[in-house]
């Protein structure tokens, strides 16, 4: 695997950089002195066993939780929500129920203090991405738990964040809707040139999305192993090289 | 393209006449249960069942109505004069309650601080019934407008405070955190999520309070009022004449489902985005 990592030296700047973070409630130290960059416009995916504190992990990078020591720097500067652009799609839903699916989607550009023209500029083009045209001004109650979760992606990018962070956001899908929302989410990728982190359990999604994958080890959490995906996109499932790096993954992965 | 839109607006209008048809059926339904419940009361008076003098039948009482919309007797105002008093004291007192509780009670669900220091206070206030109020009231306000509407100003307040309390308590955490990653303060988050979450359990609050206002009203009108249903009633029965008696309370029956509509209304306009079961 390490031979196909040095084939490619990535030349993009580096975008976030973490470093020595460490996350620990009282005695139960979760995130045990994480190190690592991520280059702009990179997609990495996070995968570790069940309850290894990915989530926590994923809440110190956006300051829900503070860190214990350690710290993340994006451009060269602490993570602070307010200056960055960061941007979280949930595990649980997240849409305002409260708000139609155009207010969904701009509600963070607001937050922001972007200007009307340049929200409505970006709305527009998120709905037609995520093909949600049709039902912009309807409210969530009237859509189905997939069409939601478009409105919650697109609501995310719409951000053009600095930063991209997804926990398990196709958990509960079903194979069919899960396929699609990942092509959909490489396709914002590729089109808006955002930096995504992407936390899931399940191999196969991280090997179908990311260009480098971080391996977490079983609590208390550091990274195992950095394992680079160098296969195009769109991939194919039934790829070999595609087989053998899923199993290769599985492999380093399993903790019993 | 324009045969399937053809197929879809008919089937679209196939499920408005449906609609229609099945709302048209539960109105039939509501009215229905109002005319039985009307019909059986007429009988019973008919039928003597009851003494005519305890309980006079509904085509009685609507005599009455039309005879009391100009005649002062017995309690000295048309029906129309009791009906504008009595409103008057009890939206003061709903309006202004509203607009300090609901407030207090959101301020105090996401502002612990606030709530720490309010909360004492509150819980000391709010297992005083509203009628216990009254001698103090009537010391401090006299016995006008003023002094009713406080009384029901009392009893709103409270069950304002707590639907709102206990309405903002209830913002998903994950809404809170995402708006926190967007970087918005802690007012923002108040207003763009605390508060529409909050919305529903307010209008809760709302519908409680507005019945208690309209029942405690009767009280309040005890303190020697001048005009008022809960008045009209005093004296209906002060003289023995159960006809006005029984036709304040329909009117008090009437108003209290009025207002309660109108409320059902405006929760229904404002909280369009409310999954109604």
């Amino acid at each position: 695997m390490e031979n196909i990592a040095e084939k490619n030296i990535d030349t993009r700047p580096i975008k976030v950089e973490v470093k020595n973070l460490t996350k620990s409630f009282g005695d139960l130290l979760v995130l045990d002195n994480l190190n690592f960059n991520i280059r702009q416009n990179e997609f990495v995916c996070v995968v570790g066993p069940t309850g290894c504190g990915k989530t926590t992990f994923l809440n110190c990078l956006t300051r829900i939780l503070e860190p214990t020591s350690g710290d993340l720097l994006i451009n060269g500067e602490s993570a602070d929500p307010k200056k960055h652009n960061l941007s979280f799609v949930f595990q649980e839903p997240s849409i305002f129920p409260w708000a139609t699916v155009e207010k969904n989607i701009a509600c963070g550009l607001e937050v922001k203090r972007v200007p009307k023209d340049e929200i409505e500029r970006r709305v527009d083009r998120i709905l037609d991405l995520m093909g949600l045209r049709d039902v912009r001004k309807a409210y969530p109650k009237d859509l189905s738990v997939s069409t939601a979760q478009r409105v919650i992606i697109g609501r995310s990018f719409a951000m053009q964040p600095d930063l991209l962070l997804m926990d398990e956001p196709y958990g509960q899908m079903d194979i069919k809707m899960r396929y699609y929302l990942e092509d959909e989410v490489i396709r914002l990728w590729k089109e808006l040139g955002s930096t995504v982190v992407f936390i899931t359990h399940n191999i196969e999604e991280a090997v179908y999305l990311a260009e480098r994958v971080l391996i977490l080890s079983n609590k208390p959490a550091g990274i195992k192993e950095e394992v680079i995906i160098d296969l195009p996109h769109p991939r194919d499932i039934t790829d070999p090289k595609f087989i053998e790096y899923r199993n290769y993954i599985t492999d380093q992965i399993k903790w019993w | 393209m324009s045969v399937k839109q053809q197929e879809l607006e008919k089937s679209w209008q196939q499920y408005k006449t449906q609609q229609r048809k099945k709302n048209l059926y539960y109105a039939f339904l509501t009215v229905l249960s109002v005319v039985v419940f009307l019909a059986i009361w007429e009988a019973v008076v008919r039928f003597q069942l009851v003494n005519v003098r305890h309980l006079p039948a509904p085509t009685v009482i609507f005599q009455t109505f039309i005879e009391k919309l100009h005649s002062t007797v017995p309690d000295g105002n048309t029906l129309g004069q009791n009906v504008i008093a009595s409103l008057q004291v009890s939206l003061t007192g709903f309006f202004f309650a509203v607009l300090i509780g609901v407030p207090l009670g959101l301020l105090m669900g996401w502002f612990e601080p606030f709530d720490s220091f309010v909360r004492p206070l509150f819980e000391l206030l709010r297992p005083v019934p509203p009628i216990a109020w009254i001698p103090v009231v009537v010391v401090f306000l006299g016995i006008g407008l003023k002094a009713k509407a406080t009384i029901i100003f009392l009893t709103v307040f409270v069950s304002c405070v707590i639907n709102s309390y206990a309405g903002i308590k209830l913002t998903s955490r994950t809404h809170i955190n995402l708006m926190k990653t967007f970087g918005a303060g802690t007012w923002e988050t108040f207003f763009k999520v605390g508060v529409p979450s909050a919305m529903p359990m307010v209008f809760t609050g709302l519908r409680v309070s507005i019945g208690s206002a309209w029942s405690t009203l009767v009280a309040a009108e005890m303190l020697a009022a001048k005009a008022g249903l809960g008045y009209m009633l005093q004296v209906g029965r002060g003289v023995g004449d159960a006809r006005i008696v029984v036709l304040a309370m329909v009117t008090i029956a009437a108003l209290g489902a009025t207002l309660s509509a109108l409320l059902n209304t405006l929760e229904a306009h404002t909280l369009k985005w409310k999954e109604m079961r």
